[in-house]
């Protein structure tokens, strides 16, 4: 089977390259082992949230000079960043997905643990807060839905109230959920965004969160709302009455979840073709290019392009393994960033800086792949199996991976055409 | 792939896309009854949950996995080794289709309106728990092998290559049609046709209701019958239908653990065959020039696992004339055997429902899918019928013009 570029993960680089090329008019095919990690995003997606001294970064691009070389930013170069930025919310809105803030400054968010991070655009339903004292209100009620467990309203409030506010917490629940209690490992925010998309659940929910209002002039929520239907975290804002803010929740997320899905529509909706479920097997790259790939559902049959993308993501989905010896790439065998010596690899102290956080793919300055130390000329790396930077400790996935992707698919147009 | 429950994540994604969660709340979900429920099986089996049977053995929460945790496989292992150990009439009934199919291909006659008349419905639905509002598939009265060896065996010998075709229970006892379409299609590429002396039903329909050593033996049976009649997997073998190449390819090794190494390869699916040829220019396709039809595709369950729909979903769009959509991954709710059961009819038609309704907006002039339990199902609940791919080519093929094309009569 022959397409122009063929994309490998579904993730957010993959699918930020695809949607691009697609646009241009280029036939692509992205294949995705499985979900990605845009299940378990904060709803918020982060570009350079601190420096390199742990410190909050306001305008990120203006930090940017400050990193490494080798860093993707880096090599994609202001002038283009800026003008990438400045794609993304429409891009973005394109597909059906509402990014709030200012892209040219971070934003800050509350955490699920009640803190308060600098982050960048965030979807439909959050508040791109523009202080750290991230303020809801000056009297608020976290509810809490009795049997969700992925949800701490006692954290958030102790949060809250660090920062000057008062708060009381309240449990609300309709009849409908009781079904989900019954199954306590099934009550997970997906199931719940599921019955409130049927309208009417989410309308009684609302309408017993305003019941227990008692005087406060703002109510926080975790974001189960709004699974396929996005209108829905509004809607509920609206009958509630007063200033309503969702807070994310641990895994899944159910804003992650939708936008993957929109993303995948999107893609799909302008003629390209995603394969879930399905494995790229170890290639070979001869002569410096790849030729096809071999999938594990497709057997003898393979898979043409004149170009490839490698958007496979970091540990977590596979798009780098780790031994106990060694960091490797499994696809191509590609070229590592990593310590040398074992003992670097990883702090004990977990919430240290993590340097195998860092670990990825090395690529060149047009982001091509890069094996026994030969850039390879029809593959490319974007989002989170690149290496040359550490999203975690710096705060950049969503950035980089969006980043990364856009440049990749310019770099592909201006050479195969 | 990875069956070892040890490398699940917990990241929660499988239960998001397991289609019997938002229905039954008494399912514990794919990650509850996979990976984790396992650690528990294996210190005791008293831990089994018996409401491991609301799975519908769909894959779906496979196909989500990050991590290639084969989740689906786990679940039916251990209804097989933990489950009750007896089974109930009605399951066995529903899962035996080889003797269900022959015994009503003889009475076929009787047999249909029989299993059609009000009062037997009522019978099965209170005595057997097989729910009355279910259509039951016809039976043919004659068997699709039947007619094979009468009228078209003697034939075959004169094409210049050959291919093997798994027909399955489906085209042999309910709808032969589809395996004579699959004849005259391969015919015309130039394939004679044989078919697997001794062929039994692929034994989905006993995994799924934890019959785990009849379906043992037959898988058994089936891989030597396949290697004998594929020269020990030189040949290529064909079948029509997703869950029984799915069955044959996947489920022998992983649930069943019978060793299919010699002809996993070679067991695929007609349409994935076909487009292989077609794409290598091996063969031509000549289409009827005035053909024209509205399809909407449904990827089975089974085919997505596979990774195998978009073999169907591009062999269509070959046919000039052919106006497609692919309808959203949705599991249709049927789940081979399980739908039919009393206490699974409501859910299984609210799990498919998100489907039928899209179909209606669509409103396609038939539906294009490679699943025959996924046909019955989407039959009852819309006004369309419903086709096999394979169907669909040969009504769109100009046979003898491709037949020349391909150089021979
Ligand atoms: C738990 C967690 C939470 C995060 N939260 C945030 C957040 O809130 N905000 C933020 O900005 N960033 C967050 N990130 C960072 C996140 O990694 C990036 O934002 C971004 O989503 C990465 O996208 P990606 O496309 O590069 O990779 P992924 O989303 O990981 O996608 C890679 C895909 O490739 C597939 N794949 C891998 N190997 C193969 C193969 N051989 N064949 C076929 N397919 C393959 C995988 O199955 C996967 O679907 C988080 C990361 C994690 C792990
Ligand atoms: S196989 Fe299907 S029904 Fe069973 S747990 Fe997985 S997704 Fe759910
Ligand atoms: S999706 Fe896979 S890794 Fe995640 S919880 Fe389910 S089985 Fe475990």
């Amino acid at each position: 089977m022959k397409f122009d570029v063929v994309i490998i993960g579904g993730g957010l680089a993959g699918l930020t390259c695809g949607i691009s090329l697609q646009r241009k008019g280029r036939r692509c095919a992205i294949v995705s082992a499985g979900q990605s990690a845009l299940h378990f995003s904060s709803g918020y997606f982060d570009f350079l949230d601190r420096t390199a001294d742990g410190k909050a970064v306001e305008n990120p691009l203006d930090a940017v000079s400050a990193l490494p070389e080798g860093h993707p930013y880096r090599k994609i170069g202001v002038e283009d960043l800026e003008r990438y930025m400045g794609e993304v919310k429409p891009l973005f809105a394109g597909c059906g997905i509402e990014l709030k803030g200012d892209w040219s400054r971070n934003c800050y968010r509350i955490t699920p643990v009640g803190g308060v991070c600098p982050s960048w655009l965030c979807l439909g339903e959050f508040t791109p807060f523009t202080t750290a004292q991230a303020e809801v209100g000056r009297n608020v009620m976290v509810v809490n839905i009795p049997g969700y467990m992925d949800f701490n309203a006692r954290f958030v409030a102790a949060g809250l109230e660090k920062r000057g506010a008062a708060c009381r917490i309240v449990d609300v629940t309709v009849d409908e959920l009781s079904g989900l209690r019954a199954n306590p490992s099934e009550m997970r925010s997906s199931n719940i965004a599921r019955l409130m998309d049927s309208g009417h659940v989410a309308v009684r929910f609302a309408e017993a969160v305003r019941m227990k209002l008692s005087g406060e002039d703002a109510v926080v929520l975790p974001a189960v709302f709004g699974l396929k239907d996005s209108s829905v975290p509004q809607k509920v804002a609206e009958i509630i009455g007063v200033r309503t803010e969702y807070v994310a929740t641990m895994t899944p997320s159910v804003p992650g979840i939708r936008t993957q899905m929109r993303l995948r529509a999107a893609f799909e909706r302008l003629g390209g073709t995603y394969i879930l479920g399905d494995t790229v097997m170890p290639s070979e790259i001869r002569d410096g290019r790849v030729v096809c790939l071999s999938t594990v559902n497709f057997g003898n049959e393979k898979l043409y392009a004149d170009a490839f993308v490698l958007a496979a993501g970091s540990f977590f989905s596979n798009g780098l393994a780790a031994s106990r010896e060694c960091v490797t790439e499994p696809v191509f065998g590609l070229d590592v960033h990593a310590a040398d010596d074992r003992s670097k690899w990883g702090d004990m102290d977990f919430f240290k800086r993590q340097e195998y956080i860092g670990f990825g793919v090395k690529s060149d300055a047009d982001f091509h792949a890069v094996k026994d130390g030969v850039s390879v000329s029809n593959l490319y790396v974007a989002g989170s199996v690149a290496g040359g930077y550490n999203p975690i400790a710096e705060g950049s996935g969503a950035g980089t991976a969006i980043m990364s992707a856009m440049s990749v698919a310019e770099h592909i147009i201006s050479k195969i055409g | 792939m990875n069956e070892n429950f040890e490398q699940c994540l917990k990241c929660t994604v499988c239960t998001v896309y397991c289609p019997v969660v938002p229905v039954n709340t008494d399912f514990p979900g794919p990650k509850q009854a996979g990976p984790d429920g396992e650690r528990y099986r294996l210190k005791a089996g008293l831990f089994y949950d018996d409401t491991l049977k609301y799975c519908l053995n769909c894959k779906r929460c496979e196909v989500a996995c990050p991590s290639g945790i084969l989740i689906g496989d786990i679940i039916q292992k251990a209804k097989m080794k933990y489950g009750p150990q007896k089974t109930k009439l009605r399951d066995a009934m529903l899962a035996e289709t080889d003797f269900m199919g022959s015994v009503a291909t003889v009475f076929a006659p009787i047999a249909n309106p029989v299993l059609a008349a009000r009062p037997v419905k009522a019978v099965m639905d209170s005595v057997l728990k097989i729910d009355h509002r279910r259509t039951f598939p016809k039976y043919s009265g004659q068997k699709f092998v039947t007619w094979f060896r009468k009228n078209m065996a003697a034939g075959q010998e004169k094409y210049p290559k050959k291919a093997v075709y798994f027909h399955g229970c489906y085209v042999n006892y309910n709808y032969p049609a589809l395996g004579k379409d699959l004849v005259a299609v391969m015919n015309a590429l130039g394939y004679g046709i044989s078919l697997i002396d001794g062929e039994k039903c692929c034994g989905t329909a006993l995994i799924a209701n934890a019959m785990g050593k009849r379906a043992l033996r037959q898988a058994r049976h089936n891989v030597k019958a396949i290697e004998s009649a594929s020269d020990a997997g030189r040949l290529p073998v064909i079948s029509t239908s997703s869950t029984c190449s799915f069955t044959i390819r996947d489920e022998y090794p992983h649930v069943l653990g019978v060793d299919n190494g010699k002809i996993r390869e070679n067991v695929s699916l007609a349409v994935k065959f076909i487009y292989s040829l077609v794409e290598n220019g091996e063969v031509k396709l000549v289409f009827k020039p005035g053909y024209r039809s509205k399809v909407a595709y449904h990827a089975p369950c089974h085919m997505e696992k596979l990774g195998w729909n978009i073999f169907s979903e591009e062999l269509l769009k070959m046919i000039p004339g052919l106006d497609l959509t692919v309808l959203d991954s949705n599991c249709c709710g049927i789940a081979g055997t399980y739908g039919f059961k009393k206490e699974n009819y409501e859910k299984s038609q609210a799990i498919g429902k998100p489907l039928f309704d899209q179909i209606g907006k669509v409103a396609p002039d038939f539906i294009a899918c490679d699943c025959e339990t996924c046909k019955w199902q989407l039959e009852m609940s819309t006004p369309y019928k419903v086709k096999n791919p394979v169907t669909i080519l040969a009504e769109a093929l100009d046979l003898d013009a491709t037949a020349k094309a391909n150089n021979h009569q």
